[in-house]
């Protein structure tokens, strides 16, 4: 029983690391090594893919822009998010159920669908090609999944808390920075990450709004395919670095994502 | 039914127990009855709930023997030991009708329909539970939840013993009283050996015909509830048990003499105790009553709980307790005596006996 | 929760509603407005009624790759809901062993999507990728870039690489909150292990796989990015799923009302589907 239970955790896992595994060799490899045929391990070791994208500034400026929009999102959709989750965990108001489930629908808006308009409104905003075009972008599928996992984690904080620090002479504003804030600091750290998430792995939307000034890494890779012939190896390493970020993130989370998934309501 | 034998038994939840205070239970050594009803009653983390799991079989104790009617069922786990159990919250299927849960052990055992419909029928009458049988279990009051789980273990012809582990913590007050008279019915007619954890006292005096009074891993007394009022072991027992709890005074002994600061009192025997020992006397406040010719006491509070009235008093630099009819009248000038029959005398917390 | 009825609440939701009014409602109404008219070039804009809507309605291209769509979908749930519950119930339950389990299984979810279609590109190709290779070594004849059912079955795998953990991850939420007390209720009453599973795990996992079904249904409805970067919708149209084939529209052709009126419809699809979804299973728990 405990035997079989370990071979399916340890197959899936080993299902999801064989590509990774695959991405991170071909890295390693020079282009001649990669075109001349299958090999399971680099024959030639070459970190060549790694300095050519550490020293050519298209190549690493497209990872500050992604990072750079990345954060905006992530700051742009927690700040936003808050007042509205704790409005609909604490109070009902005239339309607060229509207002949850139009905030949800946005979620299944397809961004194929929304491109083009994007493309549009964002120019004639003059915001094309820049970082805050996308971060804004972004807000519309990272705030209401914001909205709906702080609802879920603020509804678990008592409202005597509340009515306690009003009666103890608290401002609202002073009460929710101070003490409100805090209580749920685990909550608001599972929903950025989950921003991060959702903005870092986006590409049609962050591609088509930028064009150079702010063009994402991911955008960067999907070029250099394209125009610079089968530069595998130079792909394979960009696409090494994109995970990285990810990974790190999920290291210092690992213990909350579980909780932030249970506690979102539909 | 069952005969519960725990032999010699101790538990550290530490794998290396260094010391006495390493132990979450310290030594049990006795033999539980085949039909009775046990409460194990104490404050939390006392180790109600480790000598539960214990007999449940969720522990395997560090040390000793548990034996079910002479077997040794130490290493057997909780569906090999035949037993049922009601939980702190409601375990119920939620998606099974009611009438499904309480077959459902009785399906896994392999039973045949139609004595599967016969036991399950016989138990929802017991219970009361006829007219929710075909309803979902999911979104029953909790009474009716606990009703349930009970079910599931009565169900069974054969269990051992029925554990709960305080089972009315989250069921609304008036409703407590009902299951609790309920349950007590139920044991009169038909004698499963049951243990009861709780830490609420009137639920134990009220439900068993044993209680077992536990404090920081150890077990103080078991006693009927009689025994329990009239008779505590430790200190602790005449606290705990009792509303307001047993007094407790510092005294000296002189032969059969108490000297309560300038104060003697007459035992009814000579107490022997060690020269280095503290020596208390335990009066619960029924037992103390206003004599003209009694002790000087100063009232310092009176509490009027409906049909009787506690005072509250200074008696030579101690506080006393005692409990008043509501219609007695207060002296002008209060004086107290001690009822010979209910004074214990206790050294270092333990109950001494006064010899003849 | 007791909730006060206050309607100043409406001030704090009021900038949420903001920003996600300018991201929605702006751009709907500009395919709103593309869908029902016809456009020669630059600003010269005809009305159009509800041409588009016909035509897509009743063009095969369309009903095609809604097939594909629906297809792809419906086998993605069937592979992804089942092995994700499954996965969670045979993890570790806690210690380092389950940090590193749910952190590995996590890794996919944080790479950008095309670089998931990259690295399958990479992976699956016949002659100097690890499953390509292997595959066609051990005498299977694969080549994802020539066969219709190879490029399929390819684009499925990688949906399932890429998103049961999601699965995986709601479900061991789920698994986690479930009271220690109902094992051993169940223990007690002799319960199987698969009784264990039906009676106690899946009714409580109920709430979470609907979380896990809509959202994989509304992604895997909207994917674009992976199938676009490992196949570009070949061979063929094999792989032509519904947003790569509206991109091919608006974008390819330059048939911008065709692919307004395509979007309203699909939008409006996914939203009737999770709608009805959500209200059927919420149905059965207030029975």
């Amino acid at each position: 029983m405990i035997r079989t239970r370990w071979f399916v955790t340890i197959f899936y896992i080993l299902f999801l690391m064989l590509p990774i595994y695959g991405l991170v060799t071909m890295s390693f490899k020079t282009t001649n090594e990669i075109l001349g045929g299958f090999s399971f391990w680099p024959q030639e070791f070459t970190l060549d893919s790694y300095i050519k994208i550490f020293t050519d500034s298209t190549w690493y400026s497209g990872y500050i822009n992604s990072i750079t929009y990345v954060l905006m999102n992530t700051f742009i959709s927690v700040l936003f998010a808050l007042p509205a989750a704790y409005a609909f965990s604490r109070y009902r108001f005239l339309g607060d159920k229509h207002l949850f489930f139009w905030l949800l629908t946005n979620r299944m808006a397809p961004p194929a669908v929304f491109a083009l308009p994007f493309l549009q409104l964002y120019s004639a905003m003059g915001l094309f090609d820049t970082h805050i075009a996308v971060a804004l972008a972004h807000c519309l599928f990272n705030v209401p999944l914001a909205v709906w996992i702080l609802e879920g984690f603020m509804s678990g904080v008592p409202k005597e808390i509340d009515e306690t620090a009003y009666i103890d002479g608290y401002s609202f504003p002073r009460f929710f920075t101070r003490i409100f804030m805090p209580m749920i600091a685990s909550g608001i750290g599972v929903t950025a990450f989950f921003c991060f998430m959702f903005s870092w792995v986006e590409l049609l939307l962050a591609k088509t709004l930028t064009s150079v000034a702010a063009k994402p890494i991911a955008a960067v890779m999907t070029r250099t395919a394209s125009t610079s012939g089968y530069e595998l190896g130079l792909l394979a390493a960009a696409g090494v670095l994109t995970i990285i970020p990810g990974a790190i993130v999920i290291w210092f989370v690992r213990n909350y994502i579980a909780k932030g998934f249970a506690l979102g309501r539909v | 039914m069952a005969r519960i034998n725990l032999d010699h038994i101790r538990h550290a939840y530490s794998p290396n127990p260094q010391n006495e205070d390493d132990y979450a239970l310290k030594e049990v050594d006795h033999v539980w009855d085949d039909g009775g009803a046990y409460a194990l009653l104490g404050p939390s983390g006392c180790g109600k709930t480790t000598l539960l799991n214990i007999i449940s079989g969720l522990l395997v104790p560090s040390e000793g023997k548990i034996l079910f009617d002479g077997q040794d069922v130490t290493h057997l786990n909780t569906q090999d030991r035949n037993i049922a159990q009601v939980f702190q919250f409601p375990v119920v299927y939620d998606t099974m009708s009611v009438f499904d849960n309480l077959a459902f052990p009785l399906r896994n055992r392999g039973m045949g329909e139609s004595d599967v419909l016969k036991r399950v029928n016989e138990t929802i009458e017991m219970l009361d539970l006829g007219a929710w049988s075909k309803r979902r279990a999911q979104g029953l009051s909790a009474d009716l939840k606990q009703k349930i789980s009970l079910g599931r273990g009565m169900v069974r012809s054969d269990v051992n013993a029925i554990l709960f582990d305080e089972p009315l913590t989250v069921i609304d007050p008036h409703m407590k009283w009902q299951l609790r008279s309920q349950l007590k019915l139920l044991h009169k007619q038909f004698s499963h050996t049951m243990v009861y954890v709780t830490h609420d006292q009137t639920e134990a005096l009220t439900f068993a015909d044993k209680v077992v009074v536990m404090l920081g891993g150890e077990i103080l007394q078991i006693g009927t509830p009689e025994d329990l009022f009239e008779r505590p072991s430790h200190t602790f027992v005449g606290y705990f048990i009792g509303s307001p709890g047993m007094n407790v005074l510092p005294i000296a002994l002189e032969g059969a003499s108490a000297h309560l600061g300038a104060q003697a009192i007459q035992l009814s025997g000579g107490v022997s105790v060690q020269p280095s020992a503290k020596v208390e006397m335990g009066i619960r406040p029924e037992y103390i009553h206003f004599d003209p010719n009694g002790m000087d006491v100063a009232i310092t509070k009176v509490e009027d709980i409906g049909r009787e009235k506690i005072i509250r008093a200074q008696l030579e630099g101690s506080e006393i307790a005692l409990v008043l009819n509501e219609n007695e009248p207060i002296p002008a000038d209060p004086k107290v005596s001690f009822k010979g029959a209910g004074i214990n005398i206790y050294a270092d917390d333990w109950r001494v006996d006064m010899g003849a | 929760m007791q909730k006060t009825w206050n309607n100043k609440a409406w001030f704090l939701v009021l900038p949420v509603l903001l920003i996600v009014a300018l991201n929605a409602v702006v751009p709907l109404m500009t395919v709103v407005n593309y869908s029902v008219q016809e456009t020669f070039g630059d600003n010269l804009f005809f009305f159009e009624g509800t041409r588009w809507f016909r035509e897509v309605l009743h063009s095969d291209r369309f009903h095609a790759s809604l097939g594909r769509q629906f297809l792809f979908t419906f086998t993605i749930l069937m592979i992804e809901i089942p092995l994700g519950v499954i996965v969670a119930l045979s993890m570790p339950k806690s210690g380092v062993w389950a940090s590193v389990c749910l952190v590995l299984m996590a890794l996919p979810l944080l790479i950008p999507w095309n670089v998931v279609g990259a690295m399958w590109n990479i992976f699956a190709l016949p002659d100097i990728g690890l499953l390509g290779y292997s595959l066609n070594a051990l005498g299977i004849d694969y080549n994802f870039t020539r066969q219709p059912v190879s490029a399929w079955l390819t684009v499925v795998m990688m949906d399932v690489w890429h998103w049961t953990s999601l699965v995986v991850l709601l479900a061991y939420a789920g698994l986690q909150s479930i009271d220690g007390a109902y094992y051993q209720a169940a223990r007690i009453d002799g319960a199987s292990r698969w009784s264990v599973f039906r009676y106690i795990q899946l009714p409580k996992l109920k709430h979470v796989l609907i979380i896990a079904f809509l959202l994989r249904f509304m992604d895997s409805f909207m994917i674009y990015t992976e199938p676009f970067v490992l196949t570009g919708g070949g061979p063929g149209n094999t792989t032509t799923f519904l947003s790569i084939d509206l991109v091919k529209a608006a974008l390819g052709e330059f048939n911008l009302g065709i692919a307004a009126a395509m979007s309203l419809i699909y939008f409006l699809m996914t939203l009737l589907v999770c709608w009805l979804f959500y209200t059927l299973s919420m149905k059965g728990e207030t029975q």
